[in-house]
């Protein structure tokens, strides 16, 4: 038991501007189930990448040993001719071919590249009863739930002769049942003798299923802990998970706190696409002028989602519940009525849905308010080169000139076009979801001085998120989100990184 | 607005503008596209032996491709949204076949029959728009559906017999002239009416175009370098005069199609760049879901330019019929092809965001002198497709080599 089966040894990986992982060491044991734990952005992914081949050797530092020899994997396919395979987040199932295809997608049973849809059928079927699924392997992949989903994903997994089954939040999407079935599997195949390494957020799961835990914080490893003499409490873990120190890194601010401007009331919303799930279950929560809100919570605990419910239903289906703005209810069924009743909302992901990339700064600082500029549905084009010149001095957008395409500017500039399009648009709350993220920490502190501007400016803000000392450094009060529901809500004096991860891993009773 | 900075006075300093170099590199798409119709217009005009430039050659180009570059117009403003129109050849023939059916049955008067064509042009937009916009079909398969439907419709209203023997005053939209007679015969050294609408053009466009940029300099707005600007304002204050010069000489003036086709260059470049409509149209094609998130009604647009696409076809149909005095079953077959080319290759993206209402109709215009001079040359249509084909996929895959370019640059 005590052999290694995988020695990481001093992994550094260096994105442009960004050090993802430094000095990082991994050992896990031969057939024990090895957990790795840590806040998003804290290195888990990039080191499991630089494991299976994601990142090819050469691209970063450091050695993998695996099985007693040092391997240099060059991709994905390297690393499965010697028995590692990962299951990615995304599920990589493609849904219009069936469930025996996608598990020899790759690594067909075939002669002289002809299938053999018997082999194929009979050995997919020997395959999923493995892994506890009584499924015909002809269905679709897409008919099944997405529970079986990812147990045809470690179906595919066994077909390669896996020897290390890497898992990256493999129940964050499944139900209760599904992720007791998938855990009840799991210490199947340490049985059998099948190495897993378990990324997860849910820290209850992990103390349930995994011999020993690593911390990941910073891109550093911060400790290996063994769960097996049961010392080791979900408290002790989590201090691991956040222990930094906080430095002076936020603005000052002295709150001016006014009258309630938006509250929601018993807010539900619905997967759009599969509306029996439930992604925001009777939230409740409301911000007041000249305060900072915090969201905190886990990814998929449904801060996007909803945030973007509110923000004129432009996510869910079935959505119930009431929006007050200023004391009287109002409907916000689509962006536009939103936008008409003061709510602004910066996206978390400003490429995909924050910014024209391929037009100029001006006219993406125009774009969510162009009637103010226009008369009689024609624009002034002028007055928005003022305004948009006055924001580039206001908000120090580092750019030749307004007309530079957003396209090539850098991520703390881009959101600064973002920040000074809603501005722009004159809201009365401004809901920003991640409005820090991939940016250096320069550009981070003019994104808090701007956030306190627009507090001192009487707006309510709301601010989503990962990063809890960001949380705790800017904002007046903290909600806690898990699963869709709004767990806790903390006054800022309350509030310490613990106690939030606490409500932000509370499971549903 | 109370964000912005509170004190106009605040000091600024002049924007920087990029030199002359990188500035006409960041421009040479744009650039190109006029230098390649030049290159092609000396080209012919040399190869026909000074045939392509004749008066009255000239006038039959611009009258030849009139309904193709109206249609480019509509086209590129649904390809900047994304979309792309298939049907708009069997629209157009749909459109004249019902103008015939109009006057020639119902006896309505051709002002009547033109008013009837235009709702007719807007019903049909709607109907394909309403496919697109608001149940969500893509444009390919609503507007190849919409090909087959209204070149069937065509066949049908016109039991595939042809209807001929138009008015008059409906003939002069596709083959009139502007006031022929206005001016003594024994005056006429040149076409008055011709040379006062192209002295008329260019003063309003010197008017304009310093106004604004009086208007730019006055509010310290980065403009273009001065030297650029006023080339271009030469040059094309020349075109123009070049062009009303070979029109005054020819037989008969100023097609009266041309005027139209001037009005809605016109109208239209203005309303994809200064209107919200035109605005909201490029933030669509450039990022649909940034768009939706910006509270932009996404579904009116697309439907809006469906409808906008019918009515200018309507238009392709009427001057298409009138000039050749006759509506057939089989009229306007490949239009739509003309007119994504002339889209393409007057530097539209395929991927939507892209593309000017000028640049499509000078793509346009790169096919029809094509077109034109390779027939003055007796080219077989044959040779002509060939080279037609060439050229767009090279003018497209000009644009691939030049974005590819600039995106390792940035690396």
């Amino acid at each position: 038991m005590a052999e290694n089966i995988l020695r990481m040894r001093r992994i550094t990986k260096t994105f442009p501007g960004v050090k993802a992982l430094q000095d990082v060491n991994l050992d896990v044991a031969r057939g024990e189930v090895h957990a790795i734990c840590g806040e998003n952005g804290a290195g888990k992914s990039t080191l499991m990448k630089v494991l299976s081949g994601v990142y090819a050797h050469g691209t970063y530092d450091g050695d993998i040993e695996f099985e007693g020899s040092v391997v240099e994997f060059k991709d994905i396919r390297d690393s499965e001719r010697d028995g590692i395979v990962i299951i990615h987040q995304e599920l990589a199932l493609s849904p219009f071919l069936s469930v025996a295809e996608n598990i020899f997608l790759g690594n067909e049973r075939e002669k002289r590249g002809f299938i053999n849809w018997n082999e194929t059928n009979v050995e997919a079927g020997k395959l999923l009863r493995r892994v506890g699924l009584d499924l015909n392997p002809v269905v679709r992949a897409g008919d099944i739930g997405v529970g079986k989903q990812q147990l045809v994903e470690i179906a595919k997994a066994l077909s390669k002769n896996v020897k290390l089954l890497i898992l990256d939040e493999p129940t964050a999407a499944l139900n209760d049942e599904d992720s007791a079935h998938l855990l009840g599997l799991v210490k199947g195949l340490r049985a059998e003798g099948i190495t897993c390494i378990i990324i997860s957020h849910k820290l209850n799961e992990i103390r349930e299923i995994a011999d020993s835990v690593t911390i990941l914080r910073d891109g550093r490893t911060i400790e290996t802990l063994s769960l097996h003499d049961g010392s080791v409490t979900e408290e002790r873990i989590i201090r691991g998970m956040v222990g930094r120190d906080m430095e002076s890194r936020y603005p000052e601010r002295t709150p001016a706190i006014g009258e309630e401007v938006l509250r929601v009331e018993d807010w539900t919303v619905h997967h759009p696409q599969e509306s029996s799930r439930v992604i925001v279950d009777s939230a409740n929560l409301s911000v007041r002028a000249g305060e900072v809100v915090g969201i905190a919570g886990l990814m998929g605990a449904g801060r996007t989602e909803l945030a973007m419910s509110i923000f004129g239903r432009s996510y869910g289906s079935h959505i119930t519940g009431t929006l007050y703005k200023n004391g009287t209810p109002i409907t916000a069924r689509t962006v536009g009525e939103a936008i008409g009743h003061g709510i602004a909302y910066a996206t978390e992901d400003r490429k995909r849905y924050g910014l024209n990339l391929i037009d100029d700064i001006k006219r993406n600082v125009s774009g969510a308010a162009l009637g103010k500029l226009a008369k009689r549905g024609w624009v002034d084009g002028g007055r928005e080169a003022v305004v948009a010149g006055d924001y580039r001095r206001s908000m120090n957008i580092k750019a030749p000139s307004v007309t530079a395409i957003t396209g090539k500017l850098s991520g703390g500039n881009q959101q600064k076009v973002v920040l000074s399009k809603w501005m722009f648009s004159d809201p009365d709350v401004l809901i920003l979801d991640e409005p820090t993220r991939g940016i250096d920490v320069g550009a981070k502190y003019e994104i808090y001085t701007i956030i306190n501007r627009l507090a001192g400016e009487g707006k309510a803000v709301i601010v989503i998120s990962s990063e809890l000392p960001e949380l705790l450094g800017i904002c007046d009060r903290i909600y806690t989100l898990a699963e869709g529901r709004i767990t806790a809500e903390v006054p800022i004096e309350q509030a310490t990184p613990e106690l939030l991860m606490q409500h932000m891993t509370k499971e549903k009773d | 607005m109370a964000t912005t900075v509170k004190d106009p006075h605040v000091a600024t300093t002049p924007p920087d503008v990029k030199g002359g170099l990188s500035f006409l590199t960041s421009r040479l798409r744009q650039i190109g596209i006029f230098v390649a119709l030049l290159v092609i217009v000396t080209l012919f005009q040399v190869l026909t032996g000074g045939a392509l430039l004749q008066p009255d050659n000239v006038s039959n180009i611009i009258v030849q491709n009139s309904y193709i570059l109206l249609l480019a117009i509509g086209m590129v403003m649904i390809i900047v949204a994304g979309h792309i129109d298939l049907s708009v050849g069997s629209v157009a023939a749909f459109v004249g076949a019902m103008s015939g059916i109009m006057i020639q049955d119902w006896n309505f008067p051709w002002w009547a029959a033109f008013l009837g064509s235009l709702v007719i042009g807007g019903l049909v937009g709607a109907w394909q728009g309403f496919w697109v916009a608001y149940v969500g079909i893509p444009a390919f398969i609503v507007t190849l559906a919409g090909m087959l439907v209204f070149r069937g419709l065509t066949q049908i209203v016109l039991e595939n017999q042809r209807i001929t023997g138009f008015p008059e005053e409906y003939r002069q939209l596709g083959g009139g002239f502007l006031f022929p007679g206005l001016f003594p015969p024994e005056t006429n050294l040149l076409d008055w009416t011709t040379v006062g609408l192209g002295i008329i053009a260019v003063a309003l466009l010197v008017f304009t175009q310093l106004r604004g940029r009086a208007t730019r300099a006055r509010l310290k707005l980065e403009d273009e370098p001065k030297a650029w600007f006023y080339t271009k304002l030469a040059f094309i204050v020349v075109m123009i005069l070049g062009v009303t010069y070979l029109l005054a000489g020819s037989r008969s003036g100023t097609p009266i199609v041309l005027v139209v086709l001037g009005v809605l260059i016109v109208a239209y470049s203005a309303v994809m760049s200064n209107s919200v409509f035109g605005r909201h149209i490029y933030a669509v094609g450039g990022n649909l879901q940034a768009a939706q998130l910006s509270g932009i009604n996404t579904k009116r647009i697309d439907f809006m330019l469906f409808v906008n696409m019918g009515v200018l076809a309507a238009l392709a149909g009427l001057i298409f019929t009138g000039r050749l005095n006759s509506a057939g079953p089989g009229a306007g077959n490949l239009f739509e092809l003309d007119a994504i080319a002339a889209a393409f290759i007057g530097g539209a993206a395929v991927t939507g965001g892209v593309g000017t209402v000028i640049g499509a109709i000078t793509g346009g215009l790169i096919m029809g002198v094509l077109n034109n001079g390779m027939s003055l040359l007796g080219v077989g249509i044959d040779v002509q497709q060939f080279i037609k084909g060439m050229v767009l996929l090279l003018a497209v895959g000009f644009d691939v080599f030049n974005k590819r370019r600039a995106s390792n640059a940035l690396k």
